[in-house]
């Protein structure tokens, strides 16, 4: 668990390096979208509105939200593969 | 059919969901055997569904970040994936990167960089095929000479091996990287992947095209670690990617989501694939993925200098024909290997 913190806070401040590299660059004004919102209902409406009004919020729950599905995603092909009968712990390193 | 399109809240596009399923399914399986994230077959591929271009880019990136977790797991399961060596490397990467876009900033100014760019990709591209291609040939020869000399070469042998030289440069701190079974000077991976990392940003791609054979070729990892090792790589750039994109407000989270579904399950059996293969297999099919590319990339710059707008058409048949080939063959191979690996536990239960 505590390898794991670890790995995820050097992962974290390795991504946050390249604002560094960045900052000296200059900046473009970047084109501004605004998400239409007629039509939509429930969690569409909802998640467009989150855009549109608060995109730090929108920015934090997408950045959290795709790692998490993806994790889960594999979490379960990994029990899938898993009944196969397949050894998923042991590979053998050979190049030819 | 109504129920086959969805609407993106976003970007505000009805987009074929089956498509965007079966696109992740297919380059998932390719990115965890490859050990990339493909957006140089994503994008073009949400583009061709109907996405606008800096939406296909953002959505690409996020989905890349999650399903490049997916794979970098599955291969630290196997041991294929060096942190300490992705680290580094990544180090090197970060800075190249922005090194390499200030160069584009930079030949803007001075005009026609465009096709500057995608002739020295099309050269870079076809001088990592070539390489693939020699180092082949080089281990058949080294293998028939061991044969005849009644010997067993070692298993990890290669053909080309550049990185020999490389690792005589003991610059201190010198640190064995034990998954990449390597002791190097540290500068060694940050050099390797500030270089890749130049040529990334200056041709605006992610770099696990060139990053999984420098990583076999100049740091000296086997294949199956670089594959692993790569994808950890891609995993940090593409949450980095994520968030800066999605700030921008380039990203369509649905899409995402439904890519997810079949990169996910892609990543994971591409990455369990590796297993079937040997190291050299692995990079002489991923030399056939860069011949392609190189060939559907000649295609368009062609179609795009004489005006030729059937041979842009060929270009895309090209690009998804070819991979699609080479997918099948992944996975027919794989399901073979899974099929004797269990029969052969069952053997050896009873």
């Amino acid at each position: 668990m505590k390898k794991l913190f670890a790995i995820f806070t050097v992962i974290g401040l390795i991504a946050m390096m390249p604002n560094i590299a960045l900052a000296g660059s200059k900046k473009a004004a970047p084109l501004v979208v605004v998400a239409y919102t007629k039509g939509l209902s429930g969690l569409s409406l909802w998640w467009a509105n989150l855009y549109n009004d608060n995109m730090l919020l929108f920015t934090i729950l997408t950045g959290c939200i795709t790692p998490i599905a993806g994790i889960l995603i594999g979490f379960v092909t990994d029990f899938l593969l898993g009944l196969t009968g397949i050894d998923l712990t042991k590979r053998e390193l050979a190049e030819h | 059919m109504e129920w086959l399109y969805l609407h993106m809240p976003i970007s505000g596009v009805d987009l074929f969901w089956p498509g965007l399923v079966i696109l992740g399914l297919g380059v998932g399986i390719l990115g965890g055997f490859y050990g990339m994230g493909g957006a140089w077959m994503i994008t073009p591929g949400l583009n061709i569904l109907g996405f606008p271009m800096a939406f296909a880019i953002g959505t690409d990136i996020a989905h890349i970040a999650g399903k490049s977790i997916v794979s970098t797991i599955r291969h630290a399961k196997f041991g294929n994936v060096d942190y300490p060596l992705g680290v580094a490397m990544i180090l090197g990467t970060m800075v190249g990167f922005e090194v390499g876009a200030q160069i584009v900033m930079f030949l803007e100014r001075i005009g026609k960089v465009d096709l500057y760019l995608r002739i020295i990709y099309l050269i870079l591209l076809f001088f990592i095929f070539t390489t693939v291609l020699y180092d082949y040939a080089k281990l058949k020869k080294k293998e028939k000479f061991a044969k005849e000399k009644g010997e067993e070469l070692d298993k990890l042998a290669s053909g080309v091996t550049w990185y020999k030289t490389l690792h005589k440069i003991k610059i201190p701190p010198v640190m064995t990287f034990k998954q990449a079974q390597i002791r190097v000077s540290i500068w060694l991976p940050m050099l390797v992947g500030f270089t890749t990392g130049v040529i990334a940003g200056l041709l605006g791609i992610g770099g696990g095209l060139i990053r999984m054979p420098a990583l076999i070729y100049l740091v000296g990892c086997p294949t199956h670690v670089a594959v692993g090792t790569d994808l950890f790589e891609v995993m940090i750039s593409g949450l980095y990617g994520t968030f800066t994109y999605t700030w921008k407000g380039r990203t369509e989270l649905l899409a995402v989501f439904i890519m997810l579904i079949g990169a996910g399950v892609g990543a994971q059996f591409g990455a369990v694939a590796t297993k079937y293969f040997k190291g050299m297999i692995i990079r002489v099919l991923f030399g056939a993925a860069v011949c392609i590319a190189a060939l559907s990339i000649a295609q368009k710059l062609i179609a795009r200098i004489y005006d030729i707008g059937w041979l842009d058409d060929v270009s895309t048949v090209t690009i998804l024909g070819g991979l699609s080939v080479l997918m099948i063959i992944i996975v027919a191979k794989a399901i073979a290997g899974m099929r004797k690996e269990v029969q052969m536990k069952k053997i050896q239960q009873s």
